[in-house]
């Protein structure tokens, strides 16, 4: 009987733990990030670092449409310093003449895509669309140690698998087989701050920045939570004892 | 019966208004003096957890409706919209996500109190039919609420589940083009899922009102299953159950509170966060993970129509229990058999839920199977035999006196009295 209690309510919170772990198939070696646990927070050195490589790399063919300039503001820059970045970049607009003309960007403009649509960029990258990557850490099983884990997964193909035209080995991705040439290498970046670009650095700081993007109301809502859940236990243990005294006149 | 009503209330300004519309007669009435059993424990305050639930969820919705927009184009990106820029859009948007599946959760948990203290019996027939009624429409609504992010699992879901109903023979086709206003789920399906989306909810309150105006009429059942015999049975509701309800509150609100606020997508699929794509399938479609059990028995059919049929019939079955559960006696507590089979009924619909999450290929297909069969085998063969079979436990005389009409079985008055409850 109490075997039987036991194994459903193990049953029931196991499922509930389980569940989103249900159809992962892969798992992907744990890194430990600043953003995790309750208190985390991002790293905002490293976010930086990221940014700088978005920038350099992966905006030459990844866009990032859900992000505004104005929004960098949260991995420590300057107001002048994102106003700055936002000003290199010419946005299209439409002229006092009603014709089609440039201006600089201002923080206020989304992060400039890469090509100007999806036919544009599957056309430039043999037919592959490289997705946006604003919510990329949100958009994949595993989230910031998989981004991590794929960075780091480029390998030669081992001898029996046949590679598709342009295609590389990566032993994270489904497959195997994904367009992206490996985007990272030792020394792909100089680093503003010094930092050794290693190729696990640049993963690294990347996947920092990639998840800032995706949730950049994070550091509030977890701010936030701490407070609501300690009020809430609170609330909880004082209620408890109300309703302990309501009903202590109550017997059999 | 005409006539002004007699208030009972001094303020002036209350009595003026009680006397044209008695609100706070009723309220005072059905709330206030209400009498309810004093043994309740604390699975009784699920049904006033779903009612917050269900407000919460209310609330959240309409301000993410000012901020959303339903066209296939906008829909992806007004929610990140709402996420980054609107004003705690964040938070509306994870209460209301995770919402949905605490409302699965309390509700879920409200069902199985009632299926193992036996509150579906006479006379609470209709009120458990009703609260069926509600559960189908929450489903509806959970539905079609998942597809207004416009993400990959929105848009497969809604293709998939949609679908189902081309199955039905002559008309199915006919439906299918109608929910979809067109020949594929597209704007227009997006557009219709809304509206009804944000209707829903309004007539779940209607119904929600149904049920308690139903509960009001038969008073609740209790963990022993008997109905109170005289006024030392019961409490009046305030402030007994408001207290013991607002303790249930409190706990259910920290849950709440950890997924919102540390694990918000916890609960979701991460290909809801890819935009909608007709042309690329995911390599699993899965529906949310209170749908999973459902989606196993859908599974568990070789034929599509049978499949379907199953599907419904697991929910339709609910509909019938207070007639295939023979047993005259309602608390599993005096029910010793019935009791075990509640938890392996329990423990079946978690492995369905489980089996339902996995590609539906080798051990899993076969697990699937079994544990359908054995689903409305609980309802259909097993309940309607178990209850002429089975020799229930001694019932107390009242819900006062549980210990004194106790031949030699075993004391439900001991299991009842919790430590920490002063019953």
């Amino acid at each position: 009987m109490q075997t039987l209690r036991i194994a459903a309510v193990a049953a029931m919170l196991g499922f509930v733990a389980l569940a989103p772990a249900l159809a992962q198939e892969m798992e992907y070696p744990h890194q430990n990030w600043s953003f995790e646990g309750p208190f985390g927070t991002y790293d905002r050195a490293s976010a930086q670092r990221g940014f700088q490589i978005y920038k350099e790399v992966c905006s030459n063919c990844h866009s990032m449409k859900q992000v505004y300039y104005r929004n960098l503001e949260g991995i420590g820059l300057s107001p002048d310093a994102v106003k700055a970045i936002a000003a290199s970049v010419d946005v299209p607009t439409i002229g006092d003449d009603g014709q089609p003309a440039e201006r600089k960007g201002l923080p206020s403009d989304h992060f400039k895509a890469p090509y100007p649509n999806d036919k544009a960029a599957r056309a430039a990258q043999n037919g592959a669309l490289p997705p946006d990557q604003s919510v990329i850490i949100k958009a994949r099983e595993g989230g910031a140690d998989y981004i991590y884990s794929l960075l780091l997964g480029y390998e030669a193909p081992p001898a029996d698998v046949k590679m598709g035209d342009g295609m590389n080995y990566n032993k994270w991705f489904t497959g195997h087989q994904i367009a992206m040439a490996a985007p990272l290498t030792e020394g792909r970046v100089e680093y503003a701050d010094g930092t050794k670009a290693t190729l696990e650095q640049e993963a690294r700081d990347v996947t920092t920045f990639l998840a800032f993007v995706a949730n950049p109301e994070m550091e509030e809502r977890k701010r936030m939570g701490v407070r609501v859940v300690l009020f809430l236990a609170f609330m909880t243990c004082v209620t408890y004892a109300v309703k302990r005294q309501i009903w202590s006149d109550v017997h059999h | 019966m005409v006539g002004l009503h007699k208030s009972e209330f001094q303020n002036p300004v209350i009595n003026w208004i009680d006397t044209r519309l008695p609100l706070f007669t009723m309220m005072t009435k059905e709330y206030g003096v209400f009498p309810t059993p004093k043994n309740f424990n604390y699975f009784w305050n699920f049904g006033a957890l779903a009612m917050i639930n269900l407000m919460i969820m209310i609330a959240t919705g309409i301000f993410l409706a000012m901020n959303y927009n339903a066209s296939t184009a906008g829909a992806f990106d007004s929610v990140e919209r709402i996420v980054r820029d609107v004003n705690y859009g964040w938070l509306l948007r994870y209460v209301h996500m995770n919402g949905a599946s605490m409302f699965f959760i309390v509700v879920y948990i409200h069902m199985f109190r009632g299926m193992y203290y036996g509150s579906y019996k006479k006379p609470r027939e209709l009120l458990w039919m009703i609260g069926v009624v509600i559960l189908l429409l929450m489903m509806a609504t959970a539905f079609m609420g998942y597809v207004l992010p416009w993400g990959q699992m929105s848009y497969w879901g809604a293709t998939v589940i949609t679908n189902l109903f081309s199955a039905i023979p002559v008309v199915g086709e006919y439906i299918v083009t109608l929910l979809w206003g067109g020949f594929s789920v597209d704007n227009p399906t997006l557009n219709r899922f809304f509206s009804l989306h944000y209707l829903m909810p309004f007539v779940i309150t209607g119904v929600v009102f149904l049920h308690v105006v139903a509960l009001h009429i038969t008073g609740s059942n209790n963990p022993l299953g008997i109905e109170p015999k005289s006024e030392q049975d019961t409490l009046p509701f305030h402030p007994y159950y408001t207290i013991k309800d607002s303790v249930g509150m409190c706990v259910y609100l920290l849950v709440f509170a950890v997924l919102v606020f540390f694990v918000p997508d916890y609960l979701g699929h991460s290909d809801n966060y890819i935009q909608a794509n007709p042309l690329v399938t995911p390599t699993h479609i899965v529906p949310e993970w209170y749908f999973l059990p459902f989606y196993a028995i859908l599974r568990s059919v070789p034929s599509k129509l049978g499949g379907v049929l199953m599907m419904f019939g697991a929910i339709a079955v609910l509909f019938v229990l207070p007639w295939l559960d023979t047993s005259p006696v309602r608390s599993a507590k005096f029910r010793p058999i019935y009791r075990q089979l509640m938890y392996v009924f329990v423990v079946d619909v978690v492995v369905l839920g489980y089996v339902g999450g996995k590609p539906p290929s080798g051990m899993n297909v076969v697990i699937g199977q079994v544990c359908t069969a054995y689903y409305f085998l609980h309802f259909l063969v097993i309940l309607p035999i178990l209850g002429k079979m089975e020799k229930p436990l001694p019932l107390p005389e009242s819900i006062s006196n549980p210990v004194l009409t106790m031949g030699g079985g075993p004391l439900p008055g001991a299991a009842l009295a919790k430590p920490m409850e002063k019953i």
